[in-house]
């Protein structure tokens, strides 16, 4: 029994206790209620904390008062939530606290719906918060992702001492797929920075305050080093058979998996077609995107919202290859066969002399 | 400024030196005269007194006492507006051995944290909570605190506080005292020397409580504010017992520390190898297993009809069994308030290959159980695909004839059985003869591991037997 069917949202809570995540602050919220509901039975069973909070905002500070205090901590929500976080992720990227956040998102704007949607890119990826801060942000598309995702997030969360948002929607959160665990079970010490009441830890100080502006100047510009470097070390996507496509779909999450379905429909007659998709939504895998511009002919970006992504797409891009979009909300989920319609309208308006063959002989000579 | 040191009685948990300060680091940055000042020396005394400075961690506010890291040597951790309560209650209950103060202002605590406040004493969280009241935003410059007293000219009540159009003076240890969550709330003045050596009193008592594990402790100190009030020290001390105590009385609103019980010590977690077990799950150490699938399959089934005829158990039992027969799989089930209208419907695909999207939105197979489900699906249905219906006929202007129709009133044959509510699993039966790639003890063990009961697990297997009888092409 080394699979096991297994709802995404549950694969979370697995993969954020197995990563030694002790602290679990929640405040009910569809579709990501699943994620406290597990936490709630499974946390305390491992020792860990459960702690239904009284807003998301109480959450997102709890979440804060866990990580200073050195345990990995983690909260789970949804647009309407994740909005209400956005204060204390700005705080917990300026005390350089690491936790983990799951966004579930569903339809906005305001209370909108509880269906799928990708509306919450901006907020997430952008910052959502004030100040000059980055969130990590780590988008699975499948079960298994959802589980490995999260435990990576706890890492990367310690290594950059920064919030990281696993964000993904209402389906990938409810579907249930074979997950298996890999890896023991970790349950990593105390950062030394950390404020445990300690003799050792007296010392201590977590706190998002620099008061002189030079002070500060140094600071922002210490994130802003540690967001270049995770910019250079950290990018994840996936190529679907891109690297020889004309046409290049991107998109995320469950609709990367579509798309992914949408490739091999149009393969299947002959047009040669490939996906990006983006794991980290930030960093962005723009270098890819950017490589891949000197082959493709266009680029089809499809979302479930009016456009989000697409304008990191754009700045990886750079002008260099056409960007159409295609994009359903509301909750409406885009299928297969009508992606692949507008596929085929892109591909009959073409204009092969688009592209761009001096740049492709640069990348020969190159190498 | 001039580089004098206070050397006189300086408590051991003030830092001899204020390091963190930009400039004049022998003296802290309150004003004369301000009840913090005050205030922060009767903390100090008591963690001295009670001998915990190793173990405390001091949460501190956004207010004029936002820099209180400056001066207490323990632990420190500096909240957002309002939120200390929350940092504070996640602190302790990661680090139950350590002591957790929460340092908060009246605009900090009564206004925008009053949702914080009023969950962490509702919770009993165990930890102490120091609420310097000084009836006026310090920090920002003198605007009307939820605490102002009536009458009274800040900068935002340029006329003077008025109840119709502001509200009244809230009382907060009064309305914390309803709470059956604290065990001590007392509100304390600064007011005179006797005034502030009950005041040390409360505070030691505060901090004690914690220490014994009794739970939620809150000390309400009236406090001077000589520089907002613009008045001088002597003046401000004054408001401070006649002004603001007339308002706001002193005394011990809530003591329950006698009944009170101490928590127990937290128990160690369990061993890490035991985890995996504790979670349900079995860790996968090598190279995963590419599922190994005897023949191709690509199964894109909808399953769809009321609440309660076990759609998505339907789709869950295919799942789980085509896992077991080594193929990937998926199930996506409708969720929300579709499922609360009393329909629901769930995507399951069954693959040789890896499930690339988990949707069906042209099924190959629709399993209906009820008749809307089949209005709304039929059209959906590839050409050459499978329609089971529940029910003894499909009505006529749902038939096509592009697919391959088997309509059987599965609830009814269920009934025959003894359990209506088995229908779903005769249908399962129904399908398993006309679907191949998913061999019977893959279906068997797949219901054995979602059927949760012994009599239930013996009705479905009677159903799937029934099922597959019924299914003889009509
Ligand atoms: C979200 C947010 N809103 C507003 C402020 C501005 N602010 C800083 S201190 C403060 C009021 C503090 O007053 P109080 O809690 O009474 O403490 P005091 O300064 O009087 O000690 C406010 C509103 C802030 N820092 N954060
Ligand atoms: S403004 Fe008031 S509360 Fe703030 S330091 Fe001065 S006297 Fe104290």
């Amino acid at each position: 029994m080394a699979k096991q069917l297994m709802k995404g949202n549950e694969a979370i809570v697995k993969g954020a206790i197995l990563a030694g995540c002790r602290g679990f602050y929640g405040y009910p919220i569809t579709p990501a209620n699943e994620i406290a509901e597990a936490a709630a039975y499974f946390m305390p069973l491992s020792g860990g904390v459960f702690l239904q909070a009284e807003s998301e905002v109480a959450a997102i500070n709890m979440v804060y008062g866990a990580s200073s205090a050195g345990i990995r901590a983690m909260t789970a929500s949804s647009g309407p939530g994740i909005s209400l976080m956005s204060e204390g992720l700005s705080y917990l990227a300026g005390a350089e606290l690491p936790c983990v956040v799951v966004d579930i998102s569903r339809g906005g704007p305001g209370l909108g719906n509880i269906a799928p949607e990708q509306s919450d890119y901006f907020q997430v990826v952008k910052g959502g918060g004030h100040g000059c801060y980055r969130g990590l942000v780590l988008a699975p598309a499948s079960a298994q992702e959802m589980a490995d995702l999260t435990r990576l997030a706890f890492d990367l969360a310690d290594h950059y001492r920064n919030p990281v948002i696993v964000l993904a929607d209402g389906i990938t959160g409810q579907m249930m797929e074979p997950v298996e665990f890999k890896g023991e079970p970790a349950l990593p010490p105390a950062p030394e920075w950390s404020v445990t009441g300690t003799a050792e830890t007296r010392g201590n100080l977590v706190s998002s305050i620099c008061l002189e502006p030079d002070d500060l100047e140094r600071h922002v510009r210490k994130l802003e080093a540690k967001y270049k470097r995770a910019e250079a070390a950290e990018v994840r996507f996936e190529n679907w058979r891109a690297d020889d496509a004309e046409i290049v779909l991107v998109g995320y999450g469950i609709v990367g998996r579509i798309l992914k379905s949408v490739v091999e429909q149009l393969r299947g007659f002959g047009m040669n077609i490939g996906l990006i998709r983006p794991i980290t939504l930030y960093p962005f895998p723009a270098a890819e995107l950017h490589r891949l511009a000197y082959h493709a002919r266009q680029f089809l970006v499809v979302e479930m919202s009016t456009g989000q992504m697409i304008e990191d797409v754009r700045l990886a891009l750079n002008g260099l290859a056409p960007v159409e979009f295609f994009g359903r909300c509301g909750g409406n989920v885009p299928a297969a066969e009508e992606i692949a319609a507008v596929v085929r309208r892109l591909q009959a308006g073409s204009h092969p002399e688009h592209r761009l063959e001096t740049e492709l002989d640069e990348v020969a000579l190159h190498g | 400024m001039a580089n004098y040191t206070t050397v006189h009685e300086k408590s051991p948990v003030f830092y001899p030196e204020y390091e963190r300060k930009s400039e004049a680091r022998g003296q802290t940055h309150y004003c004369p005269g301000c009840g913090h000042g005050i205030a922060h020396k009767l903390l100090a005394q008591a963690i001295d007194d009670l001998g915990i400075q190793d173990r405390t961690i001091l949460v501190s506010p956004v207010g004029c006492s936002v820099f209180a890291y400056y001066y207490f040597d323990t632990g420190n951790i500096q909240a957002a507006h309002g939120r200390a309560p929350a940092v504070a209650s996640a602190v302790k209950r990661a680090r139950p051995g350590s002591i957790v103060i929460s340092y908060q202002g009246d605009g900090d605590l009564a206004a925008i944290g009053s949702a914080e406040i009023l969950h962490a004493a509702n919770r009993g969280e165990n930890i102490t909570v120091l609420f310097v009241n000084n009836a006026i935003y310090g920090m920002t410059g003198g605007q009307m605190a939820p605490t102002t007293l009536l009458g009274h000219k800040s900068t935002t009540t340029p006329f003077g506080r008025n109840a119709v159009n502001d509200g009244y003076p809230l009382r907060v240890a009064e309305t914390l005292s309803v709470l059956d969550g604290p065990v001590y709330i007392e509100r304390v003045a600064l007011g005179n020397a006797k005034q502030i050596l009950q005041a040390g009193r409360a505070v030691r008592r505060a901090l004690e409580n914690q220490v014994k594990g009794l739970g939620f402790s809150l000390v309400e100190i009236l406090s001077p504010c000589p520089t907002i009030w613009k008045l001088d020290a002597h003046q401000a001390q004054q408001h401070v017992r006649e002004g603001l105590s007339s308002v706001f009385k002193p005394g011990v609103y809530c003591d329950r520390t006698k009944e009170a019980v101490p928590r127990p010590e937290p128990k160690p977690g369990p061993a890490l190898t035991g985890i995996p077990r504790i979670l349900g799950i079995e860790l996968n150490e090598g190279a995963s297993a590419a599922p190994v699938a005897a023949a191709s399959v690509d199964l894109r089934i909808r399953i769809a009809g009321f609440g309660g005829q076990g759609v998505l158990m339907l789709g869950q039992v295919l799942a789980e069994a085509g896992m077991d027969a080594g193929l990937d799989v998926s199930w996506l089930p409708s969720y929300g308030p579709e499922m609360r209208s009393g329909t629901s419907n769930c995507h399951v695909r069954i693959s040789s290959r890896p499930v690339d999207s988990p949707l069906v939105t042209r099924p190959a197979v629709l399993l209906a159980l009820n008749e809307p489900s089949l209005r709304k699906f039929i059209s959906s249905v590839e050409p050459g695909g499978l329609v089971m219906y529940n029910g003894r006929e499909v009505p006529g202007d749902c038939r096509r004839p592009d697919v391959d129709l088997l309509a059987r009133p599965f609830t009814e044959i269920a009934d025959e059985l003894g359990e209506p509510r088995a229908g779903n699993i005769v249908m399962l039966g129904a399908l398993l003869r006309r679907i191949e790639g998913i061999p019977d003890a893959s279906v068997d063990r797949a219901l054995a591991r979602v059927v949760k009961t012994q009599r239930w697990l013996e009705i479905d297997r009677k159903a799937i037997a029934r099922g597959r009888e019924v299914c003889h092409v009509s």
